[in-house]
């Protein structure tokens, strides 16, 4: 993306977890490095068990990594004495799955527990506490306990306390995974407002790719400790290159023709996917105008990936082998993505 | 009309009462301020939290579990010369409350390790992600959060102390439960037994209910 000045603000290198009973030692996450530049949002996917809760705990150390690096903002993180890590956390602050507010305080004197533990002196404490319910749009709930709100407002409530020292990295565990689809999206809009705003560089993991799609700048994708593959959202999005991604691609990009449909096909099914700019391009009307061939989409789908289109589509066909063939070449050039589905007539 | 022998004894019954009071209420703050401290550490130097230390675990772990093994009634005699030392005696309620308290300390820390055990971890590691001091975490997360049982916790110890009190008149502690072995027991008076138990059966009742309704006025959840 357009980001200007891009430097790594976390840099994880050689992270190893390890976690172990007297029985076996389970291998949490494997060797990973990854760099994280400032003011983008990074997205971990991966199924349950792929380390990647294990891993996002090791950045600011509620886990400690059996050996390995993380550096924040220049800091070794693995390095600082426990009251050097207090200090480091108030910069380096996270929200959770299940929220995790201390339900005997009001949502008030959550936030004031989070500045108290930074310091701040009581006169600042109360102003700071309006402005941030005001940010994540809560102003009428301060004197109410978490027992009261819903849960989107809890992780609202999560998110000011994560902001109420200023932080430069927000760490996000599962943070929407927890909240029904219209709650996840109000969520997803607060933090991408707050990146924006505040320059914030956000780190989460989750297994829903629809929130990778929706916010994520970046991505990482988690197997069975390590990462399999890593890039710009839209990249892989667009070409994902192992089996894994593909699976996850899928969930949001999926693609089934329903069988009859295939088996009275006449002609020839291929798949274009359109990138960028060219999904506005009218690549199709211009291949009829051309060559002697009719078409029929028969299935198709526009996602908008950060506001850049991604677009596929499956078409059938029609006409002399030649024509079809001549055809194909020039979608193939035009779009580099051209697939010849195999089970078609 | 009451019957002869318990007016004869309602002097008796009187002090009795109030020494009752008067040992349960002073062991009572004593195993709250020495055990309260103890359950905590207990509690925050466990596998994963952000105190751990195993060693201090296991001593303090072994200590109280070493002094909760003892019968009360034998701790009651064991504990004489330190009765004599701290309270310069070894009879009546002052000295019976040395024994109470030293066996209400360990009782209590318990209560107050399985009431903070039952917070939510996950809470516990937000307030540790936000950069709090582990003082903090205690004042400002664990005791409130811990409140409502931490309160049932001091009401049970109250009512096992009124319990144990009753042992006390072993050593001449005086005491509800004195009375009700000494007038009524030893003397097969049954209407004095039979009144020093509704007595103490109306103490314990009262008890229960206060601690329950503070509970509850403290439980935000």
């Amino acid at each position: 993306m357009d980001k200007k000045g891009v430097c790594t603000l976390i840099e994880i290198r050689n992270l190893v977890k390890t976690y172990s009973t007297k029985k076996q030692t389970v291998v949490g996450v494997d060797n990973v490095s990854v760099k994280i530049e400032k003011g983008e949002i990074f997205g971990i996917v991966g199924y349950s068990g792929a380390g990647k809760s294990s891993l996002i705990r090791c950045l600011n150390l509620l886990e400690t990594p059996t050996s390995g690096e993380i550096i924040i903002d220049g800091q070794d993180f693995t390095k600082l004495t426990s009251k050097q890590l207090r200090l480091a956390r108030q910069k380096t602050s996270m929200i959770f799955q299940h929220f995790h507010l201390i339900k005997s305080k009001t949502v008030f004197d959550n936030l004031a527990f989070a500045l108290k533990a930074a310091g701040v002196p009581k006169a600042k404490i109360k102003p700071r506490v309006v402005e941030l319910l005001e940010m994540v749009g809560l102003s009428d709930k301060a004197d109410a306990y978490p027992a009261q709100l819903s849960g989107g407002q809890k992780q609202r409530v999560g998110i000011a306390r994560a902001l109420a020292n200023n932080p430069s990295v927000l760490l996000c565990d599962e943070a929407t995974s927890a909240l029904d689809p219209n709650t996840t999206k109000s969520i997803l809009k607060l933090l991408k407002k707050i990146n924006k705003e505040l320059g914030l560089t956000i780190v989460l993991i989750t297994h829903e790719m629809e929130v990778v799609k929706e916010i994520c700048d970046r991505m990482a994708v988690m197997q069975d400790g390590k990462i399999v593959e890593e890039g710009p959202v839209y990249d892989l999005f667009a070409e994902p290159k192992q089996p894994l991604t593909k699976q996850f691609i899928e969930t949001i990009l999926q693609f089934e023709l329903p069988p009859h449909l295939v088996e009275s096909r006449k002609g020839k099914l291929i798949k274009i996917q359109f990138k960028g700019s060219i999904a506005e391009e009218s690549v199709v009307s211009e291949v009829f105008q051309k060559y002697k061939v009719r078409g029929n989409i028969l299935h198709g789908k526009i996602e908008y990936i950060q506001e850049v289109p991604l677009g596929i589509f499956i078409m059938e066909l029609i006409g002399s082998h030649d024509e079809i063939e001549a055809a194909i070449r020039f979608i193939t050039l035009k779009t580099q993505s051209l697939e010849v589905l195999e089970n078609a007539a | 009309m009451l019957p002869d022998s318990l007016t004869a004894i309602l002097p008796e019954l009187n002090k009795a009462f109030f020494e009752t009071v008067y040992m349960v209420g002073i062991s009572l703050g004593v195993a709250i301020l020495v055990g309260l401290p103890l359950g905590i550490l207990l509690f925050v130097t466990d596998k994963g939290l952000f105190l751990q230390n195993s060693l201090i675990k296991k001593v303090v772990g072994f200590v109280v579990n070493m002094v909760r093994s003892v019968p009360f009634i034998i701790l009651l005699v064991a504990l004489l010369p330190l009765t004599k030392l701290l309270t310069g005696t070894t009879i009546g309620p002052t000295a019976a409350s040395v024994s109470l308290s030293v066996a209400g300390i360990p009782f209590f820390a318990r209560m107050v390790e399985t009431s903070l055990r039952e917070i939510d971890k996950g809470v516990i590691e937000a307030s540790v992600s936000v950069g709090a001091s582990p003082w903090m975490i205690i004042k400002d997360v664990l005791l409130p959060e811990a409140r409502p049982a931490v309160i049932q916790a001091i009401t049970i110890t109250t009512i096992s102390l009124v319990a144990y009190s009753a042992m006390a008149g072993i050593v001449g502690g005086g005491g509800v439960g004195d009375l009700a072995i000494r007038f009524g027991y030893y003397r097969y008076d049954n209407t004095v037994m039979i009144t020093t138990v509704v007595i103490l059966i109306c103490l314990v009742q009262l008890i229960q209910y206060t601690g329950d309704v503070f509970a509850r006025l403290v439980d935000k959840r």
